[in-house]
């Protein structure tokens, strides 16, 4: 198929969905109130950016978005990579990774909200966790998978010290492997966020509960879309973020 | 200074793996004058890398002695190596890795830059500075090793049967290149190959190694002149004398 048939079909196949959803309502198949037509979607935008409301969502989540994948990531990046250089640092944490790691990242919630109230600094933490995962995991795979062969170059040319074989070798041969973690995490931040505000930390997904709650339905979808249009935005950003540092591959 | 740059007395290598004791090396002498183009032969396992790797210091001997007759305030390099496979640090451009040894002797980021720039000259490849290594072909990867190993100025040149992942054309460029390299600038080199034509054909002094663990089974000077002929009498003549050799050590052993 030709990329441009492709992409034909592509819209094609969103404009039927839309089609369908915005019949279903005005058909009265389905109550207004529980499914907002597409069409009514741009008024209820308009509004929540003249009261304010969205910038202020918008701003709040993705601080704790940004703060809580910068902490999580800086902190999964750090240790996995030195558990993937130190064999006997791997061993002393490999009982604790075991413990931990089947938590899901939302069970956390319950001592979020004890330790830090329901606060921004509890959502940053519950994202941080998720992430931190992700890229541990991600980043010690890296680390145990970068060619022997090359540190040997390193070690031939004198470079023999832990710091040294890590800043000439393993972080610029792992980076792929932990580039593609902080994809995946980048994605599982989003979750996060919202998961974590609606606990009540101000931010989209606060928005969206207090909307629901009222049954403003098209309030709640203006959220929903606005978190698919972040994503994709970051999402973006980053494919061309990693194109450009991975741009020495073939 | 006089003396040979590389004293080697009682050379033996061993591993343990499973209780079972391999030897590698046994009991090998070696001394390489200053400036000698010497080649080291033998069949694959002899222990001919081994013994480079133990001279730069990958692995280390279970016995005997290897005193080096380089600059003992090691101002200057000891040895450098070139392996196999040209090792290219993928990430980092065709400059950036010749200037890669150079970034522990506290130059600047420009010096290093300049001093890359100088062998890239050298081996010929000065507009490929920018490249990714993978945008090169084989010969070119090693002729960047060769660059990348020179730059740190080595007394010793190490090279690992450099040409033999190499098809026969880009191969014997490279030969000749390496004996062009050698002519100016007058260092010692010690070469591994398992390739006797190559041996004959770069040699000032071929050692070839037999046997397991591995022993010099024969040592033989080559006198012909340079740049010499690849059909050239004497070394059509030693190169058979040292089949003859090693098929008679294989045949002991």
């Amino acid at each position: 198929m030709t990329p441009f048939r492709s992409a034909a079909l592509a819209v094609v196949g969103l404009a039927a969905f839309l089609a369908l959803w915005e019949a279903a309502p005005r058909l009265d198949l389905i109550n207004p109130a529980f499914l907002p037509p597409p069409s009514s979607i741009p008024a209820a935008f308009a509004r929540e950016i003249a009261n304010g409301a969205w910038p202020t969502a918008v701003v709040e989540s993705l601080s704790h978005y940004m703060v809580g994948l910068g902490a999580g990531a800086l902190a999964g990046v750090a240790l996995g990579l030195a558990t993937g250089m130190f064999a006997w640092f791997d061993s002393l944490t490999a009982g604790i990774v075991r413990l931990l790691r089947p938590i899901p990242g939302l069970a956390w919630v319950p001592f979020a909200i004890i330790w830090f109230g329901v606060q921004p600094s509890a959502a940053v933490f519950i994202i941080a966790i998720g992430v931190f995962w992700i890229v541990f995991f991600a980043t010690q795979g890296a680390v145990r998978g970068v060619d022997r062969d090359l540190i040997e170059v390193a070690q031939a040319f004198g470079f023999r010290g832990p710091l040294a074989r890590l800043t000439k070798i393993l972080l610029p041969a792992a980076t792929p492997g932990i580039l593609v973690g902080l994809r995946t995490a980048l994605g599982q931040a989003w979750m996060a966020v919202v998961a974590a505000e609606i606990f009540g930390v101000p931010g989209i997904g606060a928005r969206m509960m207090q909307a629901s709650s009222l049954l403003s339905t098209d309030i709640v979808v203006v959220y929903m879309l606005t978190m698919a249009g972040l994503y994709g935005l970051f999402d973006t950003g980053f494919v061309a973020l990693q194109g450009w540092l991975l741009r020495w591959r073939a | 200074m006089s003396g040979p740059i590389i004293d080697i007395r009682g050379l033996s290598l061993a591993y343990e793996r499973d209780g079972r004791r391999t030897e590698i090396l046994s009991a090998l002498d070696l001394a390489v004058p200053r400036g000698q183009f010497l080649v080291i032969v033998g069949e694959s396992g002899v222990g001919k890398s081994t013994l480079l790797r133990v001279l730069i210091d990958l692995a280390k001997p279970s016995g005997g002695t290897v005193h080096l007759g380089t600059d003992p305030q090691k101002t200057r390099t000891p040895m450098a190596l070139v392996f196999q496979d040209a090792r290219l640090l993928p990430w980092r451009r065709v400059i950036d890795n010749v200037a890669f040894g150079l970034e522990r002797h506290g130059l600047s980021k420009a010096e290093r830059r300049e001093r890359a720039a100088a062998m890239l000259k050298l081996v010929g490849l000065s507009d490929l500075a920018g490249r990714w290594p993978h945008q090169l072909s084989g010969g070119q990867r090693q002729r960047i090793a060769i660059a990348r190993a020179l730059a740190v100025e080595p007394e010793v040149l190490l090279m690992d049967e450099p040409f033999s992942a190499l098809d026969s054309f880009t191969r014997e460029g490279l030969q000749d290149e390496i004996q062009r390299i050698k002519a100016q600038t007058g260092k010692t080199v010690l070469f591994v190959t398992h390739d006797i034509d190559e041996a004959v054909y770069l040699a000032d002094r071929v050692v070839v190694l037999a046997g397991s663990p591995g022993r010099i089974a024969a040592d033989v000077t080559l006198a012909p002149p340079r740049p010499r002929q690849r059909r050239d009498a004497a070394l059509v003549e030693a190169a058979r004398h040292l089949r003859a050799e090693l098929s008679r050590r294989s045949a002991e052993l």
